[in-house]
């Protein structure tokens, strides 16, 4: 789904267009735009046509699987991927309302490793960030350790919602276990309070989810996918603008399913393969040449426009 | 029988129960001892390429199961009974336990529910 940059230099004409094209969002149908590598801009088919983002548009950025305390051979200095990016987030020429993290904040789910991350997320000049728990979060204790550094409302659950500039924003936990061998789920508690939650929301209002895990099921072998995905799905089918920002993957995929239109964002800390990778039977970390590891970590900047349903996406790598 | 016969009789028994003492002491008790206190046998399970290697094993009582975890992603072993779990096992961690009670015990990996194994506890 990706080429290759034809020279390398990431100054490619193709690109800037891209990133100057903050395309429409209809809800048809949607198309990824290809250049310098990565898919960097989500377009839009139909009557979709691109246009500037408008002053009042709401930007915020998301970021993913920081994993830290990872230090094996696939990247040994996720500190310093993050603080990479921190910088760029911070140079960016329209300063972002917020930053999302879909998950992974951590490798091991130790104190220690929750505690630096909140630190260094600190160095982020935004108002606030918003998590919500990856697998690695949750590892001993569920999500006790990780709501100590990052209970957002204080309601101790790793669910939450809330409201900016007209979007109605849901943070999710899926990386709840209920049955042994089975995708990780939502679980009924959290279903009935979602479905409570946006009871209260009018159809019209444009909806933006953060999950950690997929909610739809992209290659179950390496749990890729979210068990009661579909329940979620359900409620949030009536809506007429969703998007599903989902991490846990490290790689770009998305999916359109109606309104609802699902991405997965790049990691900060190493590639894992490609679901079906000829020779490659589990999830691990990818170690690639040195050099090339920055052009597979990235972040995402997200601008929707007020009362138009307008979205768009750039996925910004790292770099080399 | 008369008393020199009796003598060595008794001597003969005497001698007898000395080995058969000196054979407990030697033999038999550390046997028990080792039973009771010694170091359990223990059995190692493999955790390569996300799976626990070998998936099932049965093992007796009183043995010990020793998992290493070989991958660069963390793992952990947890009871689906709650009997026992270990903490997120980083490369090379071990976590080992004792399973005392015959039964089939499965398991999986917290961070990895798709991973499970069994332990099959009987006599042997």
């Amino acid at each position: 789904m990706s080429k290759r940059d034809s020279d390398g230099s990431g100054h490619n004409p193709a690109r800037r267009q891209a990133l100057s094209c903050l395309a429409s969002w209809t809800g048809a149908a949607v198309v990824w735009t290809v250049a310098g590598g990565v898919p960097h801009a989500l377009g839009a088919t139909g009557s979709g046509t691109p246009a500037a983002a408008a002053p009042s548009a709401l930007t915020f950025v998301q970021i993913s699987d920081t994993h830290i305390g990872f230090r094996k051979q696939a990247n040994p200095d996720v500190v310093g991927s993050l603080r990479r990016a921190i910088a760029e987030i911070n140079a960016l020429p329209q300063a972002p309302a917020f930053v999302v993290h879909t998950g992974d904040v951590s490798h091991l789910s130790k104190p220690e490793e929750f505690g630096q991350a909140r630190e260094l997320l600190q160095e982020l000049r935004v108002d606030r960030v918003h998590t919500v728990p990856g697998e690695h979060d949750t590892i001993d204790d569920g999500v006790t350790g990780y709501l100590k550094y990052f209970d957002h409302d204080g309601n101790g659950k790793a669910w939450y919602s809330f409201d900016q500039a007209g979007v109605h924003f849901i943070g999710l936990n899926n990386v709840l276990n209920f049955k042994a061998g089975t995708l990780a789920a939502l679980g009924e508690e959290q279903l009935a309070w979602m479905k409570g939650d946006l009871a209260r929301v009018s159809g019209s209002t444009p909806v933006v989810v953060l999950g950690h895990i997929p909610l739809w099921t992209i290659w179950e072998p390496w749990g890729w996918g979210t068990a009661d995905a579909a329940q979620a799905m359900a409620l949030l089918r009536p809506f007429g603008s969703v998007t599903v920002l989902n991490g846990h993957i490290h790689q770009v995929l998305q999916k359109v399913e109606g309104n609802i239109a699902l991405h997965t964002a790049m990691s900060l800390a190493y590639p894992l393969p490609t679901p079906g990778e000829a020779g490659i039977g589990e999830p691990g970390p990818v170690t690639v040449p040195a050099g090339e590891l920055g052009k597979l970590l990235g972040t995402r900047q997200l601008t929707l426009v007020r009362g138009s349903h307008q979205l768009a996406l750039i996925d910004k790598p790292l770099g080399a | 029988m008369n008393d020199a016969h009796l003598r060595n009789a008794t001597h003969r028994l005497r001698a007898r129960a000395v080995v058969a003492l000196v054979f407990c002491a030697a033999v038999l008790l550390p046997a028990m001892l080792a039973t009771a206190a010694g170091p359990a046998p223990a059995v190692e399970v493999k955790i390569a390429k996300f799976e626990y290697g070998p998936k099932e094993i049965t093992i007796a009582p009183g043995t010990k199961v020793v998992w290493t975890n070989g991958d660069e992603t963390p793992h952990t072993v947890t009871s689906n009974d709650k009997s026992f779990a270990s903490k997120g096992l980083d490369t090379d961690d071990k976590f080992e336990h004792v399973f005392s009670k015959e039964g089939d015990f499965g398991y999986i990996c917290t961070v990895h529910p798709f991973m499970t194994g069994v332990v099959h506890v009987h006599k042997q």
